[in-house]
């Protein structure tokens, strides 16, 4: 793979975003419900089967229609705190939560758009499980407007508002029951997207950033890991247009769009050497062998505890793939990941070998790769691919693989991925066809009348450019640190904490930006911190109960101590500030010890007994009160 | 020409659209506050004013129709055409069931296009919409009404115990009747008085959730119906709903011991002072009752389909006027069932009106409103006062099936002694001479 930069302008890279962001309201968008996850054992529990519906023209989604012929099962996992009837599909959804409306409508008007009239509220299929309803409740507030980001305006051209799905919490029974979780069912999310306009990996991520910019703005949408998502279309041309779902982190994005034209310029390479060596799809057969009997005395774990289970080995051969399925694609993934993908997704297996990669480091032997090559009959330009399963599975994991194989010969398939969080993706499905969208009938359409637009437009939230010479006047701060406060997650919260707390305005700003932004690179995850405990470390900080000097330690041990509070973190550090009662007695014993000295310097003793003081109670003292009490002493 | 009749359509948006030329389906460019709009036209259900499109991204928006507005037709709409699937060959060695359906969607296909929900009932139409009913059965369908249940009156379960009968009598294994749940209970209750001697089951089936979504639970109730309608070993009324919450087992309850106690729920039907006859799950029956008419093909059917509908339910509470009694003894209704509170009593206050019913012939019976239980009325005065005056006390019978029941009766005779008769001997399991303790399991979650 060549590592010279990629000339992006050059290779044609178009990239649309679509951002997706949960809202802080009260409750979840179709029942009153509260926003909130659970991590116990769950109450209750249910299984269901979901069915693809028979459209006028008879067609289905065939990743769904598959899933549903092997049997696949889904329990849900649900308990009485964040879910009720309508999330488990027994009760009819209750009207539009109008507070999210408002949110969204804020949004969009921030973003220039125009507001429909009335909202209808669609049901989109959705039956990977992910919505016990088996679709996905989504409607548009408001419609082509546009952003300036730098000196390009980039068109918008939707602001929708949507139910978030179920989370996948596993999968048993071989992969035939998915088990999800309701709990973030129906929580409110507005998705925003922008016209497929943006041309480099870098300018991905400026938009992004812009977007979720106006989105905190408003002041109402939820902030930490899981609450902002941001799907991705890359396309090229000879290549594909990609869906890549899930990026969680915004400092990902540009990655993930480099990473992804690697990938298909990867992919157009493998092409093209396919067509020189001859290959096409008909060279590929999906003739599988049984080469159980290969492995019976394996020292490979993964084989033997399937032999042992009396399951199957199968073994395909990929005419002309020797080298290829080794060839990488992104880092650490090459096209036997890609292989792999397939074949885990359609064949529910845990991955596959080839013979690409060092088969030893598995404790596969050069003689069982030799039989197993003579069992297919593979020659040496061949590559051969096996898998360890149940018989039905590794047929389907075969079969997937053969198939990906000749699409490799032709095209690079369009396909939903999902984004990891190296910024690699992995397959998720085939791309659905035209969103098959119809309307919700349990939901009367809700007019949006020109009132409440002129109620939401005279109450926007402050322009950027105001708020920056707002904070410089009002707080007193440097321009810098105010600029950073305005891109930070944190705005609200520092001018909260600067007007209550008592502690002066640059050290909350500097601290709410640089030192959290040093700590993230230290890899403390920040956002495990609420904006609850922000605030009663300042306000502590304040009353003199913490010094300042601990706030990056209390802040640390918060982050990685999930659940407890403010008082445990500084019992834990021994960070109990010293009272007056404690410091008398410290400050009489160094007062005794520097006698002489005292008496030789008289009043210019001050200063070195105050800095022999600091040295045994930095950090737990107030500085102030120290100088205090030995002012006092020395009298 | 314009096709907007019907179309939902009301005041300036049905003007600018009939000026533009506009039928449902057909593709629009509607130009408002400076923007412009295309999508397909959508018809318009209920109030509201605004002008709907689907555009191309598949969401529906709603423009309202101002002055301003501009509507422009820029296409001709196409409607999709279905082809069902060629018709699986039937196996000969599964039973024959009929399917009918009085109305509701048991099987259902959706038109993506204008979101229209369209009944999928032919026999070719529904395998292709629940395929594993190629292996339970040979099926064929009959469309009996196309009606909500709500709608249903005596005389359609008349006509529809009669046109049951016509098949039974034309030898199928088993009857599935499609029907919508809110009534379903009562027309079980119908057919179990009006079907007697059954030689093969007679099952209802209904959905809680549509056909045309995804996790309806149509499917697997319309799997465990025929299943039971095909190969049970009973010949009784049967209605097969949800047993839980999952999607796992579907329980067969007697046609006049079953009762709808949940407005959404999948497992809304419960067996109220009985049990379940039997129980579906993975295609295989397990029968929950110890006793039940068998299955015998050579039995002969009698039917006895007539109902009176003079018939009126009043529900007992504190300070009902008895004028209503009157009322209806007025009006020359036969039959007045009464629903008491606890173990079947009514003020006081309405003795002298119910004494006036029965001397007029009114054939008045009792039934709690607790649902569950039996009704005593040798316990208290109250009781013991209305017994004397001809109250016909209905022991374990639920209001429902008791108001059916009385109908039925009256629908026999118009002797009230005759009906009183008939009203007191145990015609379909309404009555269950012992009364079990019911695990009265609160509406389980399910469990996996
Ligand atoms: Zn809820």
């Amino acid at each position: 793979m060549s590592k010279t930069p990629i000339d992006y302008a050059k290779v044609g890279l178009k990239c649309g975003l679509e951002i997706h962001q949960q809202l802080n309201v009260n409750s979840k968008l179709f029942c009153s419900c509260p926003p909130d996850l659970f991590k116990e054992d769950p109450e209750i529990t249910f299984l269901r089967r979901l069915r693809p519906t028979q459209s006028e023209l008879g067609q289905v989604d065939p990743a769904a229609f598959f899933e549903f012929q092997k049997g696949v099962k889904i329990l849900y996992e649900a308990n009485r705190k964040s879910s009720c009837l309508v999330e488990m599909d027994e009760e009819p959804p209750h009207p539009i939560n109008l507070a999210a409306v408002e949110v969204v409508l804020t949004a969009s008007l921030m973003m220039n758009m125009q507001p429909v009239d009335e909202v209808h509220v669609m049901r989109k299929t959705v039956i990977d499980g992910s919505n016990t309803t088996g679709f996905q409740r989504t409607t548009i507030i408001a419609l082509d407007g546009w952003i300036k980001v730098g000196d390009k305006t980039i068109p918008m051209q939707a602001a929708s508002l949507e139910e978030d799905a179920a989370r996948k919490t596993g999968t048993q029974d071989e992969g035939k029951t998915i088990r999800y979780r309701i709990d973030r069912l129906g929580i409110p999310l507005i998705e925003v997207a922008t016209a497929p306009v943006i041309y480099s990996p870098q300018e991905a991520q400026e938009v992004a950033f812009a977007i979720g910019r106006i989105l905190r703005d408003t002041g109402k949408v939820m902030r930490g890991l899981g609450t902002i998502r941001q799907d991705l279309n890359v396309s090229i041309p000879n290549g594909a247009l990609i869906e890549i779902k899930g990026v969680q982190e915004l400092e990902l994005i540009s990655t993930v769009v480099e990473y992804e034209v690697q990938r298909q310029l990867g992919l157009i390479a493998i092409k093209e050497e396919l067509a020189k060596r001859g290959i096409t799809p008909e060279s590929l057969k999906p003739d599988f062998a049984d080469v159980t009997a290969i492995f019976k005395d394996t020292k490979s774990k993964v084989i033997r505890k399937a032999v042992d289970k009396k399951q199957t080995v199968l073994a395909v051969k990929l005419a002309g793939f020797a080298g290829l399925t080794g060839h990488e694609l992104m880092p650490n993934f090459r096209f036997g990941s890609e292989l792999s993908d397939r074949a885990k997704f359609w064949g529910r297996v845990g991955g596959i070998f080839h013979t690409d990669e060092i088969l030893a480091n598995y404790g596969i032997t050069t003689e069982e790769v030799a039989t197993l090559r003579k069992a297919v009959d593979a020659a040496e330009g061949d590559a051969v691919v096996f898998v360890a399963d149940t018989a039905e599975n590794t047929q389907d994991a075969l079969k997937a693989v053969v198939d990906r194989c000749q699409e490799a010969c032709t095209c690079i398939p369009q396909e939903t991925r999902t984004a990891k969080d190296d910024g690699t993706t992995r397959y998720m499905r085939p791309r659905p066809g035209a969103a098959r969208m119809y309307p919700e009938t349990d939901i009367p359409p809700q007019p949006i009348t020109a009132e409440l637009v002129e109620k939401v437009q005279a109450h926007l939230p402050e322009p950027a450019d105001k708020k920056l010479t707002r904070l410089i006047k009002q707080y007193g701060l440097n321009e810098k640190l105010a600029k950073q406060l305005i891109d930070s997650e944190y705005i609200g919260l520092f001018e909260e904490t600067a007007k209550t707390s008592g502690v002066q305005a640059s050290t909350v700003a500097a601290f709410l930006t640089e030192t959290v932004k040093a700590l993230q690179r230290d890899g403390i995850h920040t956002s495990h911190v609420s904006d609850e405990q922000i605030s009663a470390i300042f306000k502590a900080v304040g009353a003199g109960e913490l010094a300042k000097e601990a706030l990056a330690d209390v802040f640390t041990w918060l982050s990685k101590n999930e659940g407890k509070n403010l008082q445990d973190a500084i019992t834990a550090l021994g960070l109990k500030m010293f009272t007056e009662a404690d410091l008398v007695p410290i400050i009489d014993r160094i007062v005794v010890a520097n006698k002489q000295q005292i008496e030789k310097l008289g009043k210019n003793a001050f200063g070195m007994l105050m800095g022999a003081a600091m040295k045994e109670v930095r950090g737990k003292a107030n500085p102030e009160l120290v100088g205090k009490l030995l002012r006092e002493r020395l009298k | 020409m314009s096709e907007l009749e019907g179309s939902g359509y009301k005041g300036k948006a049905f003007q600018l659209l009939q000026q533009a030329d506009c039928s449902v389906g057909d593709i629009l460019k509607i130009t408002s506050k400076g923007k412009t709009y295309e999508g397909i036209l959508i018809p318009r259900f209920g109030e509201g004013v605004a002008i709907i499109i689907k555009m191309k991204s598949g969401y529906n928006i709603g423009i309202e129709a101002t002055t301003e507005v501009k509507v422009e037709k820029i296409g001709k709409g196409t409607v999709p055409k279905f082809e069902a699937p060629q018709l699986p060959k039937q196996k000969p060695s599964l039973p024959h069931v009929v399917i009918m359906s009085t109305g509701g969607t048991i099987a259902s296909r959706v038109d993506y296009r204008t979101g229209a929900v369209r009944s999928a009932m032919s026999a070719s139409d529904l395998y292709g919409v629940v395929p594993e009913l190629a292996d339970i059965a040979r099926v064929d369908t009959e469309i009996v009404y196309s009606i909500y249940s709500e709608n249903l009156t005596p005389q359609n379960w008349t006509e529809l115990a009669q046109t049951v009968a016509k098949r039974i009598e034309q030898g199928v294994d088993g009857v599935v009747i499609a029907h919508g749940t809110d009534t379903m209970a009562y027309t079980s209750a119908a057919l179990s008085f009006a079907l007697q001697n059954l030689p093969v089951p007679v099952i209802l089936v209904g959905a809680q959730r549509s056909s045309d979504r995804p996790s309806s639970d149509a499917a697997t109730n319309l799997i465990g119906a025929v299943k039971a309608a095909g190969e049970a070993p009973f010949a009784e009324v049967g209605l097969a709903m949800h047993e839980t919450v999952s999607d796992i087992a579907t329980v067969i309850h007697r046609g006049t011991k079953v009762r709808k106690c949940h407005t959404s729920r999948r497992d809304t039907f419960k067996s109220v002072n009985g049990f379940p006859i039997a129980k579906v799950q993975n295609l295989q029956i397990t029968i929950t009752s110890d006793s039940y008419q068998k299955r015998d093909p050579k039995r002969k059917i009698t039917l006895k389909p007539h109902f009176n509908d003079k018939v009126a339910l009043v529900k007992f509470h504190p300070g009902l006027d008895p004028a209503v009694i009157d009322f209806y003894v007025e009006k020359g209704f036969k039959g007045i069932l009464l629903e008491g509170s606890g173990l079947g009593h009514v003020s006081k206050f309405c003795f002298d009106a119910i004494k006036r019913a029965t001397a007029k012939g009114v054939v008045v019976a009792l039934a709690s409103q607790c649902i569950w239980g039996r009704v005593d009325m040798n316990v208290y005065d109250t009781g013991r006062d209305l017994l004397s005056f001809g109250v016909v006390p209905l022991e374990d019978m639920f209001p429902e099936t008791g108001l059916v029941k009385l109908m039925w009766a009256l629908g026999q005779t118009s002797d009230p002694k005759e009906a009183t008769a008939l009203l007191k001997a145990n015609v379909a399991g309404e009555y269950s001479p012992r009364t079990l303790p019911q695990e009265e399991k609160l509406p389980n979650e399910g469990g996996n």
